[in-house]
């Protein structure tokens, strides 16, 4: 399946990234020739076929619910790009 | 000293021949005198290193040291490592200092190995050729011209060109096995579970895994032994004892059962290479081993199946760089969503935008089913075939890469092209299975490598295959020219 410049917009929305009107047309391109690639397994029958999620079909394992990790914020915080009063710094959101 | 491998650097510090301090120093100067050749490491930690190096000569000299006490390595800057930068080679994580150690740098510091430093990689492991790092392509020792492979280059580069005795690496489609083949190098990718992922910056969590890059197939093992452990901290690890990896290195090979797939002998694959991989299969057959023709025939949609599924994973992954928490912020951003958007953007490189894309669009509403569901169905059918396979045969064998290493640029154009570089190695992890690669000789005075895939947590059997061959032949001690 092939993408155009809309499509290619869309998608770049959705992932929070830019893509410029001159790399718009290079990125459909290339997507598209990855699309094509993947679009083999159209052709194989795959009735009945269960999805793999995990190469060991392996289950969630559950531990008991105790704490077992120490607060950190400190050390976390201090390789963030802006904190203040222990908490992360965003752009206003609410007006 | 650069000629050491681990098994004689182990013995060497033991008998006191040299001081960890001493080895350290040495690899710490070259690394200063060549590696602005080969751009193969991104952090060099000298002073950690030195102070590592000097603790381990005080337990060495108590005389209670675990093995590796005093062996420096170095490690792929994907893992995460308290204090130090680590870049996973993006712009995103550029002054990301690590605020806790991955669980196997964690191990490592317990066995009491040295950290040389960080070694260069495609960034966030995306790429087969070392091109995609922020931090500039690595050059191969064999030749200068060409790519290590990758993503895992600059530590197969690294190790090739003697600037560690081995390094640590990670494997989603063959980021470890495609490097080792190019590079010359023993590289092994264990079964998926075997090595928490705690810590290692994290592409498409179904797949990837960490292993190692060596000059041998003993020294491989004897690094797994302490790089394996059951951890908590991942979910998905498996709670497993961990053999002693070096026990069956010395097993004859009477009797094993050697598979060769058709399907890995088709278009696309070097005739020299080919030929290589024929001389290995007499090798094994003159070792005693026994060679079966088997089929996988689902192979040919291994590529397209992982890129469904590797991009969609990518795709979640990477949504937790946001320019909020850590990583890279953009300039003064008018809002929020401003700020997601360019701090993305200039964060990640072409690669890992064109995968996260791909990988949104995998997921998106409407195409789910048609592409990330049925790529899921494809890849039990892949797994199907490999357990049908091992039924009858203990290993099964073939090239590691279609070609020796190429040029720079001779595929940054296509990404197509570049993503059947792995069309041999990609299977293994979709199955989850172990695999590694050997050197099998040269082609155009380039290496050439020969891939060895076993059945589940196997790795104990590849790499006493491995190091048979080695005990037999003589490729995995052929330096790169002009590397003393």
């Amino acid at each position: 399946m092939a993408v155009d410049r809309s499509d290619i917009a869309k998608l770049a929305k959705l992932a929070r990234i830019q893509i410029t009107d001159e790399a718009a047309d290079e990125a459909a391109k290339s997507i598209s020739d990855v699309l094509a690639l993947v679009d083999q397994l159209q052709a194989v029958n795959t009735d009945g076929v269960l999805p793999m999620a995990h190469p060991l079909d392996a289950v969630q394992r559950l531990r008991a619910d105790v704490v077992t990790e120490t607060n950190q914020r400190e050390a976390f915080q201090a390789i963030a790009p802006a904190t203040q009063d222990g908490l992360y710094l965003v752009p206003q959101v609410i007006e | 000293m650069h000629q050491f491998t681990i098994a004689e650097l182990v013995t060497g510090l033991r008998n006191k021949d040299f001081s960890s301090t001493e080895v350290t120093q040495h690899y710490l100067d070259r690394i200063a005198r060549l590696d602005n050749t080969y751009n193969s490491y991104i952090t060099v930690t000298a002073d950690i290193a030195l102070q590592q190096a000097a603790a381990a000569d005080k337990r060495l000299a108590a005389g209670n040291a675990p093995a590796l006490c005093g062996v420096p390595i170095a490690h792929k800057d994907i893992f995460c490592t308290t204090g130090v930068r680590t870049s996973c080679a993006s712009k995103m994580l550029d002054k990301f200092i690590a605020p806790y150690n991955a669980t196997i740098v964690e191990n490592y510091l317990n066995s009491g190995t040295v950290m040389l430093g960080k070694t260069n990689m495609d960034e966030f492991a995306m790429g087969s050729s070392n091109e995609t790092s922020w931090y500039g392509p690595v050059k191969n020792p064999w030749a200068i011209d060409c790519v290590p492979g990758g993503s895992s280059g600059g530590s197969a580069a690294a190790v090739a060109a003697h600037l560690a005795p081995a390094a640590t690496a990670s494997d989603t489609g063959g980021s470890i096995r495609q490097p080792a083949a190019l590079c010359g190098l023993t590289g092994i990718k264990p079964t998926y579970g075997r090595v928490s992922r705690w810590g290692m910056i994290a592409f498409a969590s179904s797949l990837d895994q960490a292993g190692i890059l060596s000059r041998t197939a003993e020294d491989a093992a004897i690094l797994l032994n302490d790089m394996a452990s059951y951890d908590a901290k991942d979910s998905t690890c498996v709670e497993r004892d961990v053999p002693d990896y070096t026990a069956d290195l010395h097993k004859s090979l009477k009797g094993l059962r050697i598979g060769v797939p058709k399907e890995y002998f088709g278009e696309g694959l070097n005739p020299q290479t080919a030929k290589l991989v024929e001389d290995a299969i007499k090798v094994y057959e003159s070792l005693g081993a026994t060679i079966h023709s088997v089929s996988l025939p689902h192979t040919h949609l291994a590529v397209p199946a992982y890129y469904v599924i590797a991009p969609a994973e990518c795709s979640a992954n990477l949504s937790r760089f946001d320019g909020v928490r850590y990583g890279h912020r953009c300039e003064n951003p008018k809002d929020l969503n401003d700020l997601y958007m360019r701090s993305r953007s200039e964060g990640f490189g072409a690669e890992v935008k064109r995968r996260i894309l791909v990988g949104a669009y995998a997921l998106s509403a409407g195409y789910y089913d048609a592409y990330y569901s049925k790529a899921q169905k494809v890849r039990r059918l892949i797994k199907q075939d490999f357990i049908d396979a091992f039924a009858s045969v203990d290993v099964i064998l073939g090239p590691t890469s279609p070609s020796p290493a190429f040029q720079f640029g001779s595929k940054t154009k296509d990404p197509v092209a570049m993503y059947l570089e792995d069309i041999y190695t990609i299977a293994t992890n979709l199955a989850g299975l172990p695999g590694l690669s050997i050197p099998c000789g040269l082609v155009d005075s380039k290496p050439v490598g020969l891939q060895l895939i076993g059945n589940f947590f196997a790795e104990g059997q590849l790499l006493n295959a491995a190091h048979q061959f080695q005990q037999a032949t003589h490729f995995h001690q052929q330096s790169a020219p002009g590397i003393e």
